[in-house]
């Protein structure tokens, strides 16, 4: 579920607060999105691709938080990494023309 | 502090010729269609449309039938398949409807992938990018699109749903749409478990429609469950066509040839069910071939963000592995379309999407992904059209009754609101009849009529008692949703004194040919239910 919003990465757009379908964020005065409702989060991993700065992270594990550090996520290059994987940028859409499925659906 | 804050006496108060309630490809392509038609269009989800729902976290096939002399034999094959509750002519017209509906992305500049020769790959949708497409084309329809408005309730002046009312759950104050029509569009129940879009997903619509009059059909069919690593919320089973699985002592899972299982999906997620009731179940994709691997990767990134978050190769390492419920998302109950342009039979009201009851396309067996999405695309639009022919038919009547809110479990109890009657608990009690392996996934008299007799007592909790205030308003409806749901589906399943596809009973194995038709359930606090009735071919409401 939802663990980080990087202060230091935020742009306090408040885009998350608005995207989250589960309304997970609640936006502040002066400040970033705070996580206000953690245990409604659904893992679906949307409000990383649609930050513009990729100032989120959503860890694996969906039924409780792992307590995984801004440090580790910095460090093992995990913030953005899914918008990057699906084509993704600066919370723009994109990729979708190179998916390859059709190729998988074939195998099948 | 929340930015906005709005008292009571902001209440947001619109009037629109149709009313579409939910924020997945159904919605949407019900709130284009009847906005192409002409009419006023407001659109209330309880999320954000373009990220609500089951598929936009997702990458899902569609059932993609171009039209041809082969579309009768592709549609017969699939029927075979579904227990022999389909309807072929509505799997014909769904193809037909869905085909149409991909041409018409693509000539909006959806963007597809291409094929070797060029020609646009039209027959798969990835979620993230499908849905913020659509939110495009709904507003560019002109559609007044409300997120984070969640309903609570419909209205209806005594001869016609007329509206619906919510709470705006991030400006704080009360909605109300009076309209003309409403397409109900708001996805299956999940029961609460952790999949993509499993959140929002808690048979809110089921609710509304039946305290409206509406019945539903398939309750029983929520016996699908799909392989997810354990702990993650990635309940999409493709990559574990090519897997092996183990047990906790590393000997392996066996199909029912007695070689070693090499697929985990479709029919062969008994003999995992079977596993995972026994114990930890562990698999590794290693049946991909390098080339699969690496189009597993590209095509399916959000299967592979777990494994990379937790840093396990999974072509090459054992890890766990879990079935998640799946309730009616991928199940195939929800409410009974009554005819051509997806009407409930409830003046006024019309349904799309995993709302409906989706045997009349896939039967017994679940539509996965595909089936679902080509049923979105389709009943979306004819919901949309029906509900704005309703709207025009009724110009003149309409907005001039006393409007009746319908909303009674969860938000009117029949006695006193008591505050020890909590939401959370409520749902977790009714999770522990519909989601265990050996309770729901197998399935026994005995056992459905023990959780029969604890799903009746939490309802009549929630029935008399469960109340929400403010913020947890949503909550405690969602509760109610949730339980009506359970309930039902006990029910129906008890009903069904056979095995057929998705529903399997352990003391009743095999079809019975006097339960080949569907079961149809009406009514919220008593109901009754009876098989497939006798109706007309074609009648619009």
């Amino acid at each position: 579920m939802i663990e980080i919003v990087s202060a230091t990465r935020c742009v306090e757009c408040d885009i998350c607060v608005k995207v989250c379908p589960t309304n997970v964020f609640d936006a502040t005065e002066h400040g970033a999105p705070v996580i206000a409702r953690q245990d409604d989060c659904q893992t679906c991993f949307l409000c990383e691709i649609y930050c513009p700065t990729d100032a989120l992270y959503v860890a694996e594990f969906a039924e409780g938080p792992t307590g995984i550090t801004e440090v580790e996520v910095e460090e093992r290059l995990l913030f953005g990494s899914y918008a990057r994987a699906l084509g993704w940028a600066r919370g723009k859409a994109g990729g979708s023309q190179f998916d390859p499925t059709h190729r998988i659906r074939v195998a099948q | 502090m929340p930015k906005s804050q709005k008292s009571a006496s902001d209440n947001l108060h619109l009037q629109a010729d149709v009313l579409v309630l939910g924020g997945g490809p159904s919605a949407a392509w019900a709130a284009v269609a009847a906005a192409e038609s002409g009419a006023r269009v407001a659109l209330a989800d309880k999320g954000y449309l373009g990220t609500s729902g089951a598929t936009a976290p997702s990458n899902t096939g569609t059932w993609c039938v171009p039209p041809g002399d082969n579309r009768h034999a592709v549609v017969e094959r699939r029927w075979q398949r579904t227990g022999e509750l389909a309807d072929q002519r509505w799997m014909l017209r769904c193809v037909d409807t869905a085909y149409r509906n991909l041409l018409r992305l693509s000539e909006w500049g959806y963007p597809f992938p291409s094929e070797d020769d060029g020609r646009l790959y039209i027959a798969n949708l990835r979620g993230p990018d499908y849905m913020r497409f659509m939110r495009r084309r709904v507003l560019l329809a002109g559609v007044t699109v409300l997120d984070h408005h969640p309903a609570l309730e419909l209205l209806s002046d005594g001869d016609a749903i007329v509206g619906a009312g919510g709470v705006a759950r991030q400006a704080g104050h009360d909605w109300r749409v009076d309209a003309k029509a409403v397409v109900l569009a708001t996805g299956g129940c999940a029961f609460r478990e952790r999949i993509l879009g499993g959140t929002g997903l808690t048979g809110d619509g089921y609710l509304m429609a039946a305290e409206a009059g509406a019945s539903l059909s398939g309750m029983e069919f929520t016996g699908k469950y799909t392989l997810a690593p354990y702990g993650s919320s990635l309940n999409k089973g493709l990559p574990f066509r090519w897997a092996s699985f183990h047990r906790e002592d590393g000997s392996p899972i066996l199909g029912p040839t007695g070689e070693p299982l090499r697929n985990g999906i479709g029919d062969r997620e008994d003999e995992v069910a079977r596993a995972l009731i026994d114990g930890p179940v562990y698999a590794r994709l290693d049946q991909a071939e390098p080339a699969l691997q690496g189009w597993l990767r590209q095509g399916q990134p959000n299967c592979f963000v777990p494994y990379d978050r937790a840093g396990i190769d999974p072509f090459s390492d054992l890890f766990r592995i879990t079935l998640r419920a799946e309730g009616t998302v991928r199940g195939t109950g929800g409410i009974d379309i009554v005819s051509d342009d997806c009407a409930t039979g409830v003046p006024g009201l019309y349904v799309a999407g995993d709302a409906a009851g989706r045997e009349i396309m896939t039967g017994a067996v679940s539509g996965g992904g595909a089936v679902n999405s080509s049923w979105a695309l389709a009943s979306g639009w004819w919901a949309g059209k029906g509900a704005s022919t309703h709207a025009k038919r009724r110009a003149g009547k309409a907005f001039r009754g006393t409007v009746q809110p319908l909303g009674q479990a969860g938000l009117r109890p029949a006695a006193t609101p008591r505050a020890d009657i909590a939401a959370g608990e409520v749902i977790e009690a009714v999770r522990n009849e519909v989601t265990p392996l050996d309770k729901n996934f197998f399935r026994s008299g005995a056992g459905l009529e023990k959780s029969s007799e604890r799903l009746e007592s939490v309802w009549r909790d929630v029935r008399d008692h469960l109340r929400g205030e403010g913020a947890d308003k949503v909550r405690a409806r969602e509760a109610a949703s949730i339980a009506a749901a359970g309930r039902w589906s006990v029910a129906s399943a008890l009903h069904r004194t056979e095995s057929r596809g998705m529903h399997r009973r352990t003391d009743l194995p095999g079809k019975s040919p006097a339960l080949a038709h569907r079961l149809i359930i009406t009514g919220v606090d008593a109901f009754r239910i009876e098989g497939t009735p006798e109706r007309p071919a074609e009648l619009a409401s």
